[in-house]
């Protein structure tokens, strides 16, 4: 089999040796490790069907991956499998502002997608934590969302047509060009967040938007969360919808001030990040409405970016928030449980409380605007008593999630990391559902097996 | 004795969490985009051999030898990974077991680390012995003859890019002890370094004259031992903790409100004494105080309040980029102060240096231990530099200063690389001149 991936994509793009296969072994997941026998770069479309024709062969599972920057486990190699690595396929390949679209392979970096539309004047709102070094693929892959979910949604909202090598090795395209397409079932949609468990995405057909004239950037600073949850709830009943809606509690916000040194206010219970864009006139009434919302939910200081740069590394700092934590304590394990935006208030304070039951450390952050919350266990993964309570702790924490009519996650996707809970959620019916789905397309299971469901 | 990766405190292994965060500012996976060549594989790699699951083998050394160690990785990481101290125990493991252990390298790394660079005075010996071979142009004559293949591999490679020794060492242009004119407001150490000594000794020369200049007496040992970085960055942790004795004892911390260094390399090093001497009952708490006084020039001269010149050190206003050495940058986070200075100084136009933070691939002996990878980035160096269209690139590493001149150099470009505080010494130098 090797020796076919060999001829297939160039010797010098098929790596075996322990020290090239072992770094591929993990994403960003913790406590999910897995070394794969072969790591594969295939460097177009029909070098990844011929792939995966090889491994079909042989009945080798193979695992696509972009950056693995993932945060659920999806890219996690299967023990001796095969891994096919996509970064070799990074063009963007085309610009079009008359069709507001933007074409790209899987493995273009996301930043650079939104680069390349903001050198026309355009704008690709997805923006995972990771867009500096996430694929797009990896994005389409696992339906990410992201800081600006709020007003622009996640990934779905802006994949018009994939090009996909299915299980067999044919190439099928999903989806046009059309802003309007209802031909038949929409299978592009089907493959969006199917975290390569139906097919491998190659390209992909991206809506842009034209870049918004202003933006204005400004964060508030809380007693504690409950307050901070208090005044997301009054902007959303408000009727406004800013693009960023993000907090961070008092801990994450101490971690990321350390790593990024911008001066932001440590000795608070809870952060808020608002940030809005669009017509500078719209910009400044939603910015002046916010100020004076959160002002009444007793914010303690109100701040506003002076000008786009500084905006920008607020942002960033929310950004690096998740890996900031992971100052704190040696393993850091992420969730990204999600609820109706009117229960934020009462799933802040439980996840404290669970917190405090269990006598672990959780740092908490996330897109309030859009309910989407990232408990944070700082824990270590060599204590096997408390990696057993944190076990308890996520459990509560999801049947909570649940009982409030949410999900188990937001936007990293189910993956290894969450699929114990999957039928929790979905029920019976449409779990099966899915299953069918998989076994349809992919019978023999070769397909990142293991992800999602068994 | 430093721990092995074995033996380390598993929880710095453990704080990389791999988010990937650190990847695209890794020049090493920016080249070849393989996880191994990149600080989140290394540390993986390290991690596993900790567990036991991977043998310490030739292709982790390989692997250990291709990183630059620029640790802009560190900088970029979120999670606060401790990368240097990683990659200098992996070094040391790597060197302990003699992975890479053959007559020749054997010959260049005793020769070097274990008997020059621990010894100031064979050192300088050496570079006399270079100078005159230099100047009697043996150099250029062994290269016409076709001389140079009788040189072995690796000298062969290295002895284009030997610097141009200077006629003078640093303790032929400083005393031992200096004042300024008016009045003494701190009392400052000066190191001199070695690499900086035999190449760019008027640098230290502009150095203590920008230190006098601003109201420091400054005290220069004629003969000063290697700082130990050298042997830190490449595996022999043993060897730079004696050179830190050496160090301590020479210029007793207490004795001084500063103590001065001007290469970013050394400084990097310098200021974690305490690391290495952590576990000495006679040095530790020395080492401590040592690390709070060590000072890089940039960062001294803004911290007490620098004197603007009130001349420019060019005839008519001149364009100027700065590049940032990565172990000031990245190893010491001293990133605004070179540039504060540079804008301060009469006649100079500052532009940014797009990339200004990207290594320069020069890092130690990088350039030939990797001549290709160092090859690819000196001219991506080089390339954005022409770009700003600047008559000066300002620098404050001697292994960046040589590697850039000599990018610049081949490729034709009529730019100078100086120090910044060169500059700063010629505007004041040129005070009196004007005055």
């Amino acid at each position: 089999m090797i020796a076919e991936f060999r001829s297939a994509v160039g010797p010098e793009h098929v790596l075996t040796s322990p020290e090239d296969t072992l770094p591929y072994g993990f994403d960003g997941t913790a406590t999910l490790r897995c070394s794969p026998g072969v790591v594969v770069f295939p460097g177009n479309t029909a070098e990844v069907a011929e792939c995966v024709r090889i491994a079909g062969r042989y009945g080798a599972p193979v695992v696509t991956r972009g950056s693995g920057t993932g945060l659920s486990g999806g890219s996690v190699p299967v023990k001796d499998g095969v891994v096919l690595c996509l970064v070799r396929m990074d063009a963007i390949l085309e610009v079009d502002p008359r069709n507001l679209t933007l074409r790209a392979q899987c493995g273009a970096i996301t930043l650079k997608v939104d680069e390349a539309a903001a050198a026309h004047g355009l704008f690709y709102p997805p923006d995972p934590g990771s867009l500096k070094i996430s694929t797009i693929g990896g994005n389409v892959a696992e339906n990410s969302g992201g800081l600006r979910g709020l007003k622009y949604g996640v990934t779905r909202d802006y994949v018009m047509a994939l090009e996909v090598v299915l299980p067999d090795g044919s190439i099928a395209k999903l989806g046009n060009g059309c802003v309007k397409d209802v031909a038949g079932y929409s299978l592009k949609d089907l493959f969006i967040g199917s975290e390569g468990t139906l097919g491998i995405v190659t390209e992909v057909l991206l809506k842009v938007l034209p870049r918004p004239a202003a933006r204005k950037t400004m964060l508030a600073t809380f007693e504690d969360m409950e307050s901070a949850a208090k005044a997301v709830s009054a902007i959303i009943a408000a009727k406004i919808i800013p693009c960023t809606l993000e907090f961070l509690d008092g801990m994450t916000v101490r971690c990321v001030e350390e790593y990024a040194g911008i001066g932001l206010p440590v000795d608070c219970g809870a952060l808020l990040l608002m940030e809005t864009d669009g017509h500078p006139a719209a910009v400044e009434d939603e910015a002046a409405c916010m100020v004076e919302i959160v002002r009444e939910h007793g914010a303690h200081e109100i701040r506003t970016a002076k000008d786009a740069e500084e905006g920008l590394k607020l942002a960033s700092a929310r950004r690096s928030a998740f890996s900031a934590l992971a100052r704190v304590r040696p393993t850091t394990i992420l969730e990204d449980v999600t609820v109706p935006r009117s229960a934020l208030a009462e799933m802040v304070a439980y996840i404290a409380a669970v917190a405090a039951k269990h006598g672990l450390m959780v740092g908490t952050f996330g897109h309030m605007g859009d309910g989407n919350l990232h408990p944070t266990f700082l824990t270590d993964e060599r204590n096997a008593d408390e990696m057993e309570r944190v076990h308890l702790a996520l459990e509560e924490i999801v049947a909570k999630t649940l009982a409030l009519g949410g999900t188990i996650t937001g936007e990293h996707g189910v993956g290894l990391a969450k699929k114990m809970w999957l039928k929790r959620q979905m029920g019976d019916a449409s779990y099966e559902l899915m299953k069918l789905v998989k076994a349809s397309l992919d019978p023999r299971g070769l397909l990142n097996p293991g992800k999602i469901f068994d | 004795m430093t721990p092995s990766l074995r033996e380390i405190d598993y929880s710095v292994l453990q704080q990389c969490m791999h988010c990937g965060m650190c990847l695209p500012t890794c020049p090493t996976y920016d080249t070849t985009r393989r996880e191994r060549n990149s600080p989140r594989g290394r540390i993986a790699l390290m991690r596993s051999i900790a567990d036991g699951e991977l043998q310490l083998g030739k292709e982790f050394a390989k692997e250990m030898s291709y990183c630059l160690g620029c640790l802009a990785c560190q900088t970029a990481c979120p999670a606060g990974v401790d990368y240097a101290r990683l990659f200098e125990t992996a070094r040391a493991d790597i060197e302990r077991q003699g992975i890479q252990d053959e007559p020749s390298r054997i010959f260049w790394r005793t020769l070097t680390l274990r008997i020059l660079f621990m010894n100031p005075r064979l050192l300088r010996l050496a570079g006399r012995v270079l100078y005159f071979y230099q100047k009697a142009g043996f150099d250029r004559a062994m290269r016409r003859l076709g001389l140079m293949r009788l040189l072995p591999g690796n000298l062969r490679r290295l002895e284009p890019q030997t610097p141009q020794v200077c006629s003078r060492f640093s303790h032929d242009l400083i005393r031992a002890d200096e004042s300024p004119a008016g009045e003494t407001r701190h009392r400052v150490a000066l190191l001199t370094g070695c690499v900086q000594d035999l190449a760019f000794s008027s640098i230290n020369r502009d150095t203590a004259d920008v230190l006098l200049a601003n109201g420091c007496a400054v005290h220069t040992p004629a003969w000063q031992p290697c700082c130990g970085s050298l042997h830190a960055h490449n595996g022999e942790p043993e060897m730079a903790a004696v050179l830190a004795r050496r160090m301590i004892d020479l210029l007793p911390p207490e004795e001084f409100d500063a103590i001065i260094t001007n290469a970013g390399g050394c400084g990097s090093h310098l200021r974690h004494y305490s690391h290495l001497l952590a576990d000495d009952p006679r040095y530790a708490e020395r080492a401590r105080e040592w690390d709070r006084k060590v000072r890089d020039i940039h960062e001294w001269l803004v911290a007490i309040g620098p004197r603007v010149p009130g001349a420019s050190p060019f005839e008519s206003e001149t364009t100027v980029t700065y590049h940032e050495s990565c172990h000031l940058t990245h190893g010491q986070k001293i990133v605004a102060q070179p540039r504060v200075l540079l804008r301060m100084i009469p006649g100079l136009r500052y532009v940014e240096l797009p990339e200004a933070s990207w290594c320069c691939g020069s890092a130690g002996v990088y350039n030939i231990t990797q001549p290709e990878q160092s090859a690819r980035m000196l001219d991506r160096k080089i390339s954005h530099i022409a770009g700003t269209r600047a008559l000066v690139l300002a620098t404050s590493n001697p292994g960046c200063h040589l590697q850039i001149a000599r990018g610049l150099r081949e490729q034709g470009l009529a730019v100078t690389v100086e120090q910044p505080v060169t500059l700063l010494a010629r505007a004041y130098r040129r005070e009196t001149l004007s005055a």
